[in-house]
């Protein structure tokens, strides 16, 4: 059988954390599920989950998805950062 | 909340394009509404090394890497292959940059656009060769500041005005032509689904903002994509069935809110500006003059 | 199998190749004009307009697009296939390295025409001797009959699993292409179920998505892939003789080898040639050899893989040998020259001279191939210039 030039495993099985020099972390109490920073991320690093023990602004936000950063993909570039509405996004110094 | 644009992702993580691109967000969205019985050509471009080094693949939907020239003949080939067994269902789309589709692609892409294939063609445009390093393309705006347009003191940035392909196409009369950009996703998965549903040659122009090479900080991609549209510098329209019909933002700012965020136009002065400004408007006028006509 | 039926006609060799491709069950034809390859391509059309052939023909606007089209309607798993020449051959170079390298089976007719400037559209075999390194096989033919069976043998070669790669078959510019000669016509039924339909196990299919084509980096496997065609092309050889042998028998076809000996037993003297110049050698051979002369003729019907065995096994007692080539190259000695001497090195020892010949289409007549018995037996150059500068 030749060797042909196919490629064909997932790529979400590389880890890209250390192309990341800062990272955001979510104020969940801040965050009302409006799905915006998963919509933008160019990394496709925002999971969209049902979790009720995060916070939120009060309780009817609990029931609805919630992002959350999957960091092993997350390169740090701050889209999600800049285009939450609610500046429910911080970007952290990411230490060596 | 309910999504505003299809959930299923069939660009995946692990791929190896900078932090905050453009054109991967535009790969993102337009494969979301191209759907899985897709097949997709590339040629030499920034998404040529997005995917990832074999043996990863970065799609959940099969692409062909074609030379650089090859874009708009490679879907040909697709689409009558597939055809040819009956696999008329399958999406084809060729994923050029805009050098591949201004420059050394445009025969290609005329041709394939005039033959009348079912296929869709997006052009990613960031203004300038920016997989070998921000070279002047033909799509590269005037003021911009390239690797090939150095500003020195015999010679400066790019003067001529941006070659617009979608105006090309339209000029071909192609059955269905959009311009969008990554800032409006709604926007642009509203078209590719128009694209979707006709059955001929379609093409879509995606403003695609580059970090390093338009020299601004990876988190201002989205937003300096929907300054492009509200600084009117890059209008979104479409044209379809021989009507053209062009988005009018609801507020509309001067061009310096959206030059003065990019490291390209750094070096450019006041009056320049103002040229850029003059263009700009001008360019507007003609196009609201052809929605009428 | 049983002696099949078939049907005897009167056709140009572009025409042999068009009927060929019909055989071959052809999906997808990708055409690009250009002189003397254009009626192959008008003749599919006709095909194809009037029902004889179900394919989808696509008008292309450059050979570059030919090439790259038929790469990817061949990936979706259709039998495709080109048509070219001259500088419609060099316009497409990047994708022939391109198809070969994505190993896709395709097979693709060329009418060998010279090379500009200055402008010239008759025969000469610079435009393909100046692919050999493009991981295609390559076949020259000598007859239309051999155009033909060259297109459904190609298939047959080019898509064998343990090859995988693309074939192409030449003719020479009006010598073959435009002179009319008789065929037999293999019969359709026999020929489709010899091919059978196209059979890729990576091909486009959204239920196992794979990326054609990659980056691969210096670590990654892209020395063993170029490996793997080196080695693919050079097992390729038996393969080809068996290939042969077998479609001899199931169509009562007159195929060579990798390359056909003419009068070579006892031969002191030989020729090597390529195309259909061969015949006009031939001609020249049994001539000289009423005439007492022990000559010879090795013609090459495959360049490449290069049939280093044939040739080593049929110049031995040779007192001395020719290589003809229809093609130039500068700075160095022909193509086919140093593939012949390398073939021969420290195997044989057999001086090797170098003729040049038939550029632009300058005929090669009986008296320039007794002047290059002469000269083998005579001269004492390694390379002569056939037949120029004079009027």
């Amino acid at each position: 059988m030749p060797i042909v030039p196919v490629t064909y495993l997932s790529s979400s099985t590389r880890v890209m954390s250390s192309w990341r020099t800062s990272r955001p972390v979510i104020d969940y109490s801040k965050c009302t599920r409006c799905s915006i920073c998963w919509k933008f991320c160019p990394d496709v690093a925002i999971d969209l989950i049902t979790d009720v023990s995060l916070g939120a602004p009060n309780d009817r936000f609990k029931a609805l998805e919630a992002p959350s950063i999957d960091y092993d993909h997350c390169k740090g570039c701050g889209i999600c950062a800049t285009e939450c509405p609610f500046d429910a996004i911080e970007m952290v110094r990411e230490e060596i | 909340m309910p999504l505003t644009i299809p959930r299923e992702e069939l660009m995946l993580q692990g791929h190896t394009a900078c932090a905050g691109c453009g054109a991967t967000l535009s790969m993102r969205y337009v494969l979301k509404g191209a759907g899985e019985k897709s097949a997709v050509a590339i040629p030499a471009c920034c998404w040529a090394v997005i995917p990832g080094e074999f043996p990863y693949t970065a799609l959940k939907v099969p692409l062909i890497y074609t030379t650089f020239a090859s874009a708009g003949a490679s879907i040909s080939g697709l689409r009558e292959g597939l055809d040819a067994q009956g696999k008329e269902d399958y999406t084809v789309l060729a994923f050029a940059g805009d050098g591949g589709t201004a420059d050394i692609g445009l025969q290609g892409l005329s041709a394939a656009m005039e033959r009348g294939h079912n296929v869709l063609y997006v052009m990613y445009d960031n203004e300038a060769y920016m997989n070998t390093g921000i070279q002047r393309s033909g799509s590269t705006p005037y003021g911009a500041w390239t690797t090939t347009t150095p500003v020195g003191s015999k010679r400066d940035y790019k003067r001529e005005n941006k070659k617009v392909v979608a105006d090309l196409m339209i000029a071909q009369n192609v059955p269905y032509v959009a311009t969008a950009t990554i800032g409006f996703p709604e926007d642009l998965e509203r078209k590719v689904a128009i694209a979707k549903s006709i059955k001929g040659p379609k093409f879509i122009q995606i403003l695609s903002p580059c970090p390093p090479g338009w020299y601004y900080n990876s988190a201002d991609t989205v937003k300096i994509s929907k300054l492009a549209v509200e600084t009117k510098v890059f209008p979104l329209y479409e044209y379809r069935d021989g009507k053209l019909k062009v988005y009018k933002p609801a507020k509309t700012l001067p061009v310096s809110e959206y030059l003065s965020l990019q490291g390209r136009f750094a070096h450019l002065r006041e009056d320049e500006v103002e040229e850029v400004q003059k263009a700009v408007d001008e360019r507007w006028e003609s196009l609201l003059k052809k929605e009428q006509s | 199998m049983e002696a099949v039926q078939s049907s005897r006609r009167i056709m140009t060799g572009n025409e042999a190749v068009a009927t060929g491709v019909k055989l071959s069950k052809v999906k997808v034809v990708s055409a690009y004009p250009i002189t003397p390859q254009t009626t192959i391509v008008e003749k599919l059309a006709d095909m194809v307009a009037n029902g004889e052939l179900d394919a989808k023909y696509i008008e292309v606007e450059s050979e570059h697009s030919a090439m790259a089209s038929v790469i990817a309607s061949e990936l979706t798993g259709a039998r495709s296939y080109t048509a070219s020449s001259s500088h419609g051959i060099l316009y497409m170079h990047e994708n022939l390295h391109w198809a070969a390298g994505m190993r896709v089976p395709l097979v693709m007719s060329v009418v060998n025409r010279a090379i500009g400037p200055p402008w010239s559209i008759w025969g000469e075999q610079t435009d393909t001797f100046n692919q050999k390194d493009t991981g295609w096989m390559q076949v020259y033919c000598e007859s239309n009959q051999e155009a033909m069976d060259s297109v459904i043998l190609g298939y047959k070669i080019a898509e064998n699993k343990k090859i995988l790669l693309p074939l192409m078959n030449m003719l020479d510019a009006f010598t073959l292409s435009h002179t009319s000669e008789p065929v037999e016509i293999r019969d359709e039924k026999t020929a489709h179920d010899y091919l059978g339909d196209l059979d890729l196990d990576f091909k486009i299919d959204y239920k196992n998505p794979a990326g054609y084509g990659s980056l691969v980096a210096p670590d990654g496997p892209f020395m063993e892939m170029k490996k793997d065609m080196r080695d693919s092309m050079y097992n390729a050889a038996g393969i080809i003789r068996e290939e042969i042998s077998n479609f001899n028998n199931l169509f009562e076809a007159n195929l060579p080898g990798l390359t056909e000996n003419f009068m070579m037993e006892d031969a002191d003297y030989a020729l090597i040639t390529a195309g259909a110049i061969s015949s006009t050698a031939k001609y020249t051979v049994r001539k000289l050899r009423e005439k007492g002369q022990k000559v010879g003729l090795i013609r090459l019907y495959f360049y490449r893989p290069f049939p280093g065995e044939e040739i080593l096994k049929a110049v031995k007692g040779l007192k001395g040998l020719g290589v003809v080539e229809r093609n130039v190259s500068y700075g160095q000695r022909g193509p086919t020259f140093e593939d012949v001497v390398s073939a021969l090195y420290r195997r044989a020892d057999v001086p090797v001279r170098n003729y040049v010949v038939g550029l632009g289409g300058r005929d090669i007549r009986v008296k320039d191939y007794e002047k290059m018995f002469e000269n083998l037996v005579e001269g004492d150059n390694e390379m002569e210039w056939i037949n120029v500068g004079v009027k």
